[in-house]
């Protein structure tokens, strides 16, 4: 990720598939948790297998330290067959039927709610 | 001789193969902290070999290790059943020690509780990619089922292709909302139950034997 020179806010990465598709498996995870750890809410285009998303669980749990990061907060949304009429879709062009997903630090992310058509995040500074 | 001794020992293990049940079913029971799994786990194991799995708590993350009950074997309609049962911690994608706090914990052992319980959810994904063979998924029937760990779980669990059976927990809270766990996740069969009090125990396993025998 691009560094940004100050950590006053909170920095949003939305990373596209492309970007993620030609990494293992190991590495999403690592990236995603690094990211995380620094505070920064992560928005993926394509989401995580099943399997990506065990491992992301199994390593988000062995970094937690009673004195810092105490885990992740994520939400998922499936995209529709065959469209791209979404904001993301519209961005990044893309009109498959992986799932939206957004991951950010348990302890900033004050609530990540869902419903049909919205995932909304309040999310505090550093 | 050796011709005829050779001959019987071949008769006796296609025999043996032939007769002997197949090796018990690798069950883990699955779901988010406080649903219920231990004390569902303490019912199956005590109702059929007289012994429990470990202790139960309203204080979230009690299971912190993976505890197997081996070879309890389930009566239905005739037929045995055996199936090793795996009580795992329940899972979260955070740990907060502070959380144990509001349970008069003391800090060190609200500290100490966090680690392990952050181990123990490595632990039971550890065990769903490599061991489980079917799984029971325990749902707290008062809470709301639409949470993202139930989904990414339930997900984990298909992707795997094991057989799996959503349990509806606490149905003797009358906040119990049966069909909200039913619509949460229609494409699999949800049993209702209270493991607490042994309520519809004689579908649960029924349902055991069927999906899991």
């Amino acid at each position: 990720m691009p560094e940004t020179t100050s950590r006053d806010g909170v920095q949003i990465d939305l990373i596209s598939g492309e970007r993620m598709e030609g990494m293992a498996s190991m590495e999403k995870v690592r990236m995603i948790l690094d990211n995380v750890r620094d505070g920064d809410i992560i928005i993926l285009e394509d989401g995580l297998t099943p399997e990506e998303e065990s491992r992301l669980i199994e390593a988000t749990m062995s970094q937690i330290d009673p004195d810092g990061f105490n885990g992740i907060e994520i939400e998922t949304y499936p995209k529709p067959e065959n469209t791209s009429s979404g904001l993301l879709g519209r961005l990044m062009g893309s009109d498959d039927t992986s799932k939206l997903t957004v991951i950010g630090p348990a302890n900033q992310i004050e609530t990540l709610h869902k419903d049909e058509t919205i995932i909304s995040a309040l999310v505090s500074g550093n | 001789m050796g011709l005829i001794t050779g001959i019987k020992e071949s008769v006796s293990r296609v025999t043996d193969r032939l007769f002997t049940s197949p090796d018990p079913k690798r069950i883990g029971i699955y779901g988010p902290p406080n649903a219920g799994k231990t004390t569902l786990a303490n019912r199956i194991a005590r109702d059929w070999t007289g012994d429990a799995v470990g202790p139960e708590s309203h204080i979230p993350h009690e299971t912190r290790r993976a505890r197997q009950k081996e070879n309890v074997t389930i009566e239905r309609n005739g037929t045995a059943v055996s199936i090793d049962i795996v009580d795992t911690p329940g899972v979260a994608t955070k740990v907060d020690y502070e959380d144990f706090l509001e349970f008069d914990l003391e800090e060190d052992d609200a500290i100490r509780r966090s680690r392990e319980a952050t181990e123990g959810v490595a632990e039971a994904m550890h065990w769903l990619r490599e061991d489980i063979e079917g799984v029971i998924y325990v749902l707290d029937a008062t809470e709301d089922p639409f949470t993202q760990v139930n989904t990414m779980l339930v997900g984990i669990i298909e992707s795997r292709e094991l057989p799996v059976l959503i349990f509806a927990n606490k149905i003797d809270l009358e906040e119990a909302n049966v069909s909200r766990v039913e619509d949460a996740f229609p494409q699999h069969e949800t049993v209702p139950l209270s493991a607490l009090e042994g309520d519809n125990m004689d579908e649960v396993y029924d349902k055991i034997a069927e999906y899991f025998g």
